[in-house]
């Protein structure tokens, strides 16, 4: 019997480019990310993409299949052909393209930076644990979005980053949001100040492509709304 | 940098939000009401010249539209074309102040 074959057309360039179609045969519980690396390792050695884990925890493989951003690695053909066997891979969108399916990310955590994503310590290596009540609402708030795994599905399905270039971003802002109910942070109001206007969580349509897309059904748009109260509220006591 | 600007902004836009489902409520039940009754466009000035209560809610209701929909049109300016920084911020003032007497010369219109 002939083997099924898929019609897999994957992006070739930068910026400027043109989707080819290369021919991968289908297998039993296939992943788009074994497609790519089909590709690359049988018909174009040539082939930029990036992966690393392969178990949809270090988020380097996202790509946009079909028109859609998704995990490659984690994404099954079954999900995603069409009965007519096709599938479209191509970069990231809202990122600079390096070369075929490789995105520059730099942009994208840039502004995890500018949100400032970091935990600013309040205590010393001399203190006691900081007591964190796993039932507390803080807790739970920071539980619902702290398994963010930086892949920017995100950032790439948000039409407002593709609006504003400028704009933070659902991943930066959930990012924000999680340090925001961390009792243990210090840097809760300059991290509001940080994330409030034009560029920030209030430019937020609440579009919900974010969490519409997120593998880990994460929320950011939820987040998000966290913040825009969270900043709104101290923006009207002058705090920030 | 803080954007306390925006956040304000937000704010307002929020709280004219809440007051403009209110007015519009009240507005389109007023509406539906007064035709239904078969009142004539004489009629209904009748109603409101003179009424302390429909300037009010009117007033209300044109300052909230003149706080609203500047903000909007700026952050869809901002979001539609490259306008941004002082000028954008002028120009969605001015737009207001423009909703504001346009709106309130209605008002007045209706009352005296």
């Amino acid at each position: 019997m002939a083997e099924e074959m898929l019609e897999v057309s994957v992006w070739r360039g930068a910026a400027e480019g043109r989707f080819v179609a290369y021919a991968v045969p289908r297998r039993a519980n296939q992943t788009v990310l074994d497609l790519v690396s089909h590709i690359q390792q049988r018909l174009e050695p040539g082939l930029s993409y990036r992966f690393a884990c392969r178990v949809g925890m270090c988020g380097s493989c996202a790509m946009t299949v079909n028109g859609k951003p998704r995990w490659t690695c984690r994404t099954h053909v079954a999900r995603v052909a069409g009965a007519d066997g096709r599938v479209e891979i191509a970069p990231l969108r809202n990122m600079p393209v390096i070369k075929d399916l490789a995105c520059d990310l730099a942009p994208f955590f840039d502004k995890w930076s500018r949100a400032r994503g970091r935990f600013a310590p309040t205590q010393t290596r001399t203190d006691d644990f900081a007591p964190v009540a796993p039932a507390s609402i803080q807790r739970q708030a920071a539980d619902a979005g702290i398994e963010c795994i930086g892949c920017a599905v995100c950032y790439s399905a948000c039409d407002v980053v593709a609006w504003n270039p400028d704009y933070l971003g659902p991943a930066a802002l959930n990012r924000a949001w999680t340090l925001h109910n961390d009792a243990r942070d210090g840097a809760h109001t300059a991290r509001l100040a940080a994330v409030a206007g034009d560029a920030g969580c209030h430019a937020c349509h609440s579009h919900q492509s974010c969490t519409e897309h997120c593998p880990k059904q994460i929320s950011p748009t939820l987040s998000i709304a966290g913040l825009k109260r969270a900043s709104a509220l101290a923006a009207l006591k002058g705090e920030i | 940098m803080t954007d306390r600007l925006g956040a304000r902004l937000w704010l307002a836009q929020r709280a004219s939000a809440a007051m403009l489902a209110l007015c519009v409520a009240v507005h389109l039940a007023t509406m539906i009401y007064a035709v239904q009754g078969g009142l004539s466009a004489a009629e209904i000035l009748g109603r409101t010249r003179g009424s302390i209560t429909w300037l009010a809610f009117y007033g209300l209701f044109v300052l909230a539209v003149a706080v609203h929909a500047p903000i909007g049109l700026r952050a869809i300016l901002r979001e539609m074309t490259a306008w941004r920084g002082r000028s954008l911020d002028l120009a969605a003032f001015g737009f207001g102040l423009a909703l504001i007497w346009l709106g309130l010369r209605a008002v007045v219109g209706l009352f005296r």
